[in-house]
């Protein structure tokens, strides 16, 4: 197949496949009798037009990024990592016992020790199905399914039998400690004046004591640790032995082999790594968000983090740009459900759409621009 | 279908046409690269036709355009002097084409019978064909010596017959025309013989017999005509009697090669290293090298000669520190851990053993890395290549890449380029300047010029002579017994696992190492 230049494999591909999947979706809106120009327009502003709505996007977002960086770095050992899930939530589980344990006096102690919990957690429920893979050979992909399951399952028992205080009703721990708050966005103060809000007049509102009133948001400071978990991924993949081993073990075990790479090392540590990430995205939701754990704490974004990884072709900047997309997806899928008529569920619908056609027919976008590329090149 | 009309064997028309196939400007591209470029080019009937070129040169291509593989961009070709299209393998059979690949297409658990009739069954039922293939095959056997047990499976015969099982089926088929790729690379000598005996009794039937081959050899003593392509295009095509091996080299490469290893006389010193009861087992159990024993001095060259799959490739892997073995490998007087997390390739490389495998595009390259990173590879701990505690310095390995191109005559010169991008002879350019240039104690070299052009194996066997020279110890496994014994200072023997006997390159030949290499005459 003819090569394709750089800006079109990483720019113009993705681009085309994006806007196949939105003109799929505008076919599937026309057929369920809906305008897709309305739809449009709601998603872009519920997901883009406000800092109220950019903030919850960029929320959804961090979560993505660290999803979606587990399965690159699982994906660039030769492992498919399906259980981001699983992990998140027991990454959940190590924020929630590190929140609960102490009064911290301080939100960036807290905050440090929630990651070191969180990452432990997530990359000891990660060790287990990589020792599996990596000494008996159990396929990590239907390991890391299982394990989402009893994930779920083991949650769901510590939620109602042991986190949950006396009294409450909801299968939750009890609210994390105020020293274990993380800043969210309106609370950072050189973000804060963009999320100032306004009455009517255009005067600012004051709240009682007179001082101005913010919009509430979920975004946090951990879209910024997100940011550095980019980084260091990328860092680690491509400036690293460690990572250099991770990538030449992930094209071929034979050859790892032969350069002296174990496969046992390659495949734990990669994993480890992997499930730390996953389990990190629990200081977005748990820490920065609910500030309590909750039954089925992670929503899906384990799984979102594989479309997030897939569409980002497994580099930090990919991922960084499809974790902002799918958070808008998110956000602005849930706009619709709320502003319009059209169900909640085309979201999912949106999604699938492109996932599919980035993911699975980005082939079939390539193979014809290749046609077009090749005679041009001809000619 | 294809053989509604296989009732005797069919009295082919009169020739228009005094050759058999005819190609008249066949032009074929991929993408920018053009394959082949106006290729002409008429083969006599009833005449053996050698096509020799360097990897890459088009030979491949071509035959494949004959056999339906590829359609050509533009050009004709003529059967017995009538034009035909050959858009798929089906059309070549019709138009008598048959063609041997280099990688058999047989079923393993079907009989010589049953794999001659797949595919050219008369109908549903299999025993009228099977009765008739039955008699049409002993009919062929006797003809030309072909001598194939009609009930034997596959998986019993050797590769030689194996090879005899494919002539047989495009015999069925009754081709009239056989195209044979790179037949002798799995024979050993005396099979390569025989199939050159065939050849010359199916020529005398009046066939004709295409042989694609980079075996000067071969074609020197096997064909009446060879024709040479040199990138793309056909060089020159010339009466076999009337050229020499020498100026076939000059026509394929485009400059004068060297075809004669020169190397001084060894000046072998003290033992280096030292393999007692050497012995492998694969991931079945199976043994697959059964306890050898030799030695090697530092200076000295030992080539292993062998028929590919008895137990070369286990000896390798297990002083490379890939597989695991029983025995006692003693490097420089130091023993070598043969089991456990101590015997892996990077500590045989920290130990002094550097390590050219046989199978380079799936052990010693990672083919979708850039040059830069292969040359990095198993030597990523390096402290040159380290920027510090953590970072690695790839502006090092880069500019080390760059140098080590220079050096080794890769080309294109340009460490970023995947190691895919380049041709066979220059990715085994790549890992031969990965390893040679560390300087090692021992050198393990497995196949070193296997699918590498005239010029490059040339320029590689000058390596391995400079390491000896240099004092160092070199094992060389190979298949190509003109290899072993022009490189080698002493030449050992193996089959099934085992050492069959040493000899000295100088008083032996390839008969008798022939002999030994199909398990006969050990002493």
């Amino acid at each position: 197949m003819t090569k394709l230049p750089t800006w079109v494999d990483v720019g113009l591909v993705p681009l085309i496949s994006l806007t196949l999947a939105a003109l799929v979706s505008a076919g599937v809106l026309l057929a369920i009798g809906q305008s897709p120009m309305q739809a449009l327009t709601v998603m872009v502003n519920g997901a883009l037009g406000s800092s109220y709505a950019w903030g919850y996007t960029l929320y959804y977002a961090t979560s993505f990024i660290f999803t979606g960086l587990a399965v690159t770095v699982a994906f660039h050992a030769g492992l498919f990592n399906i259980g981001g899930e699983g992990q998140a939530q027991l990454g959940g589980l190590g924020v929630a016992l590190v929140c609960l344990a102490l009064p911290w006096p301080h939100w960036t102690i807290a905050l440090v020790a929630a990651m070191f919990g969180a990452a432990l957690f997530g990359a000891a429920w990660a060790a287990i199905p990589a020792y599996l893979q990596a000494k008996r050979g159990s396929h990590i992909v239907i390991t890391t399914i299982m394990f989402n399951y009893i994930a779920a399952a083991l949650l769901i028992y510590l939620l109602v039998n042991v986190l949950r205080p006396d009294g409450q009703m909801d299968p939750a721990s009890a609210n994390f400690p105020a020293g274990a708050h993380v800043p969210q966005f309106q609370e950072i103060p050189i973000l804060q004046g963009l999320f100032q809000r306004f009455g009517a007049d255009g005067q600012p509102r004051l709240n009682a004591e007179g001082l101005p009133m913010y919009q509430q948001v979920p975004a946090n400071v951990t879209f910024f640790i997100a940011i550095g978990a980019c980084v260091l991924v990328w860092v680690m993949l491509w400036h690293t032995r460690l990572g250099y081993a991770i990538r030449a073990f992930g094209k071929s075990e034979k050859a790892a082999v032969y350069a002296g790479i174990s496969p046992l090392r390659i495949i734990m540590i990669a994993m480890l790594i992997s499930g730390a990430l996953a389990g990190l995205m629990a200081i977005n939701n748990v820490m920065g968000q609910s500030e309590r754990l909750v039954q089925n704490s992670a929503s899906g974004a384990g799984f979102i983090g594989i479309a997030v990884a897939l569409m980002g072709r497994n580099h930090p900047l990919g991922i960084f740009l499809a974790a902002v997309l799918f958070g808008f997806l998110f956000q602005g899928g849930a706009a619709l459900g709320l502003e319009t008529d059209i169900p909640i569920e085309l979201r999912t619908v949106v999604q699938g759409l492109v996932i599919l056609f980035t993911g699975a027919l980005d082939q079939m976008v390539r193979m014809l621009l290749g046609m077009f590329f090749a005679k041009k090149g001809a000619t | 279908m294809a053989a509604a009309d296989l009732g005797g064997r069919q009295a082919t028309a009169a020739p228009a046409s005094p050759y058999a196939i005819e190609l008249k400007g066949i032009s074929k591209a991929f993408g920018s690269v053009q394959a082949n470029k106006d290729i002409n080019i008429a083969i006599p009937r009833g005449t053996i036709h050698g096509i020799i070129g360097e990897n890459g040169a088009g030979k491949s291509t071509l035959m494949s355009i004959l056999y339906g593989f590829y359609r050509a961009d533009s050009g004709q070709i003529l059967v017995n002097g009538a034009p035909v299209t050959i858009p798929d393998s089906q059309s070549a059979i019709r138009a008598g084409i048959g063609m041997v690949f280099q990688h058999f297409k047989l079923v393993q658990n079907f009989t010589v019978l049953e794999n001659v009739i797949l595919g050219a069954e008369d109908g549903p039922m299999l025993n009228a064909s099977l009765a008739k293939a039955r008699k049409i095959l002993g009919d062929l056997s006797r003809e030309y010596e072909l001598d194939v047990d009609p009930d034997a499976l596959i998986e019993d015969l050797s590769v030689g017959h194996q090879q005899r099982v494919e002539i047989l089926k495009a015999l069925y088929r009754q081709a009239e025309i056989l195209i044979l790729d790179e037949p002798t690379g799995v024979l050993t000598p005396d099979e390569a013989d025989h199939l050159f005996r065939i050849l010359r009794g199916l020529r005398d039937q009046g066939k004709t017999i295409v042989l694609i081959t980079h075996k000067l050899r071969e074609i020197m003593e096997t064909t009446d005509n060879v024709s040479v392509m040199r990138r793309g295009t056909m060089v020159a095509t010339v009466k076999t009697a009337e050229t020499s091996p020498e100026s076939l080299a000059e026509l394929m490469v485009g400059r004068k090669v060297l075809l004669e290893v020169v190397k001084n006389p060894a000046k072998a010193g003290g033992i280096a290293l030292s393999v007692k009861d050497l012995a492998v087992k694969d991931e079945h159990g199976v043994m697959r090298l059964k306890g050898v024993s030799f030695d090697i001095r530092a200076g000295e060259i030992l080539g292993i000669a062998g028929v590919a799959g008895n137990g070369q490739s286990e000896l390798l892997e297990a002083l490379g520190g890939i597989a695991a073995a029983t025995g006692i490998v003693v490097l420089n007087g130091a023993e070598l851990p043969l089991t456990g997390p101590r015997a892996n390739g990077k500590a045989r490389r920290d130990a002094g053993i550097a390590h050219v495998p046989e199978d380079r595009q799936s052990l010693g390259l990672i083919m979708d890395f850039a040059a830069w990173e292969n040359v990095g590879f198993g030597y990523h701990d390096d402290p040159r290549y380290q920027k510090n505690a953590w970072l690695m310095d790839n502006d090092a390995l880069r500019a080390d890449t760059a140098a080590k191109m220079a050096t080794y005559d890769v080309r294109p010169p340009i460490p970023t380029l995947a190691a895919k991008s380049f041709s066979g002879g220059n990715q085994q350019k790549i890992v031969v300047a990965r390893e040679m240039d560390r300087n090692p104690d021992l050198l393990l070299i497995g196949q070193p010029t296997r699918g590498v052009d005239i010029g490059a194996i040339e320029f590689i066997h000058k390596q391995i002579i400079a390491l000896r020279d240099a004092g160092k110890a070199v094992l060389l496994v190979s298949v190509e017994l003109d290899e072993i014994m022009s490189l080698s200072d002493r030449v050992l023997v193996m089959f099934d696992g085992q050492i069959m006997g040493e000899r000295l390159p100088a008083q032996t030949d390839e008969r008798e190492l022939g002999m030994m290499m199909a398990g006969m005459g050990a002493k």
